[in-house]
């Protein structure tokens, strides 16, 4: 199938058919939780929209940009990947927020001297 | 690059006060955008019978950018919506974040207000910056501080949004003044 009659598809479809009416997710996921597909596959079929997830983490993608690259809602996007997450097809790299609390010096210092090298 | 870690700066301000625009100078890649549903009243039900529920909900668009830093962080920079009524996204949005760049426009001052206050109330450290449209800076940054009532703590300064060194540079104090206020304790 193309990639656009996959577009396509996803932009006549309620978004919240693809979560199975769902609305809220069960895993505590950050704008910037960084997402990863697991090296091994589920032995789950998986829908459309989780396979497109899937192919999109290859590489570790945040979940705004999935958002983005998917053109679906945030909140239909964690819903999608609280299922993903429980069953082991993606891995979560969070930064600092699983607390909420705010990055320390160390990591400050490391950002400070990320920015400086621009 | 296999695992980088994430990190997160937030640009609020005013309608229009360039917000896009300057996280389009530093990011790698073109901004994204992405869409927020306001939920308030669907989070009561877990399961929507009715879509009309989802079909009457406020929509929220955030532009962001995507910086990476060296070989295992990456910056994700974030425009908050502007007004008032989207409130219900920032504190996700500033959840964990390194700080906020408020971006203010000295001719409408008054919209960076709802900015500054949300910033001081929930404590997330953060600067003031003033985009110099077309480089003409109509206000010195003391008159600013004065006008935001601005304690002298916090850093008011004047940057170009358009400009990358400068959006860096910005991005530089944000990080130097939340680095003062992790190693301060709080009063």
């Amino acid at each position: 199938m193309s990639r656009e009659s996959d577009a396509a598809r996803t932009l006549r479809v309620r978004p919240y058919m693809v979560t199975g009416g769902r609305t809220r997710a069960t895993a505590d996921i950050a704008l910037e939780t960084m997402i990863h597909t697991s090296e091994d596959p589920v032995d789950r079929r998986l829908s459309t929209e989780e396979k497109k997830i899937t192919k999109l983490c290859a590489e570790p993608l945040s979940v705004a940009e999935i958002s983005a690259h998917m053109k679906l809602p945030l909140q239909v996007v964690k819903v999608l990947l609280s299922d993903l997450i429980d069953d082991g097809s993606v891995v979560t790299h969070a930064g600092v927020t699983d607390s909420g609390d705010r990055p320390d010096l160390a990591l400050l210092e490391r950002v400070l001297d990320g920015l400086q090298s621009l | 690059m296999s695992n980088p870690i994430p990190v997160k700066i937030v640009v609020a301000g005013g309608f229009a006060v360039g917000k896009t625009t300057l996280v389009g100078s530093i990011s790698d890649i073109d901004p994204l955008t992405t869409e927020a549903n306001m939920t308030k009243a669907s989070e009561e039900v877990d399961n929507l019978g009715d879509a009309a529920t989802t079909k009457a909900g406020t929509t929220v668009a955030m532009d962001f950018g995507r910086v990476g830093l060296g070989e295992d962080l990456v910056l994700y920079i974030f425009g908050t919506p502007g007004q008032n009524r989207f409130h219900f996204m920032w504190d996700e949005l500033v959840r964990g974040a390194v700080g906020a760049v408020v971006l203010v426009d000295t001719d409408r001052l008054d919209e960076c207000f709802p900015a500054v206050d949300y910033m001081e109330r929930s404590g997330v450290p953060f600067v003031v910056a003033i985009n110099a449209f077309g480089g003409v800076l109509r206000h010195h940054p003391d008159d600013v501080r004065t006008a935001l009532d601005i304690p002298s703590h916090v850093p008011v300064f004047v940057t170009d949004a358009r400009n990358k060194a400068a959006v860096r540079d910005a991005m530089v104090t944000l990080v130097r003044h939340a680095m003062t206020m992790a190693s301060t304790p709080v009063a």
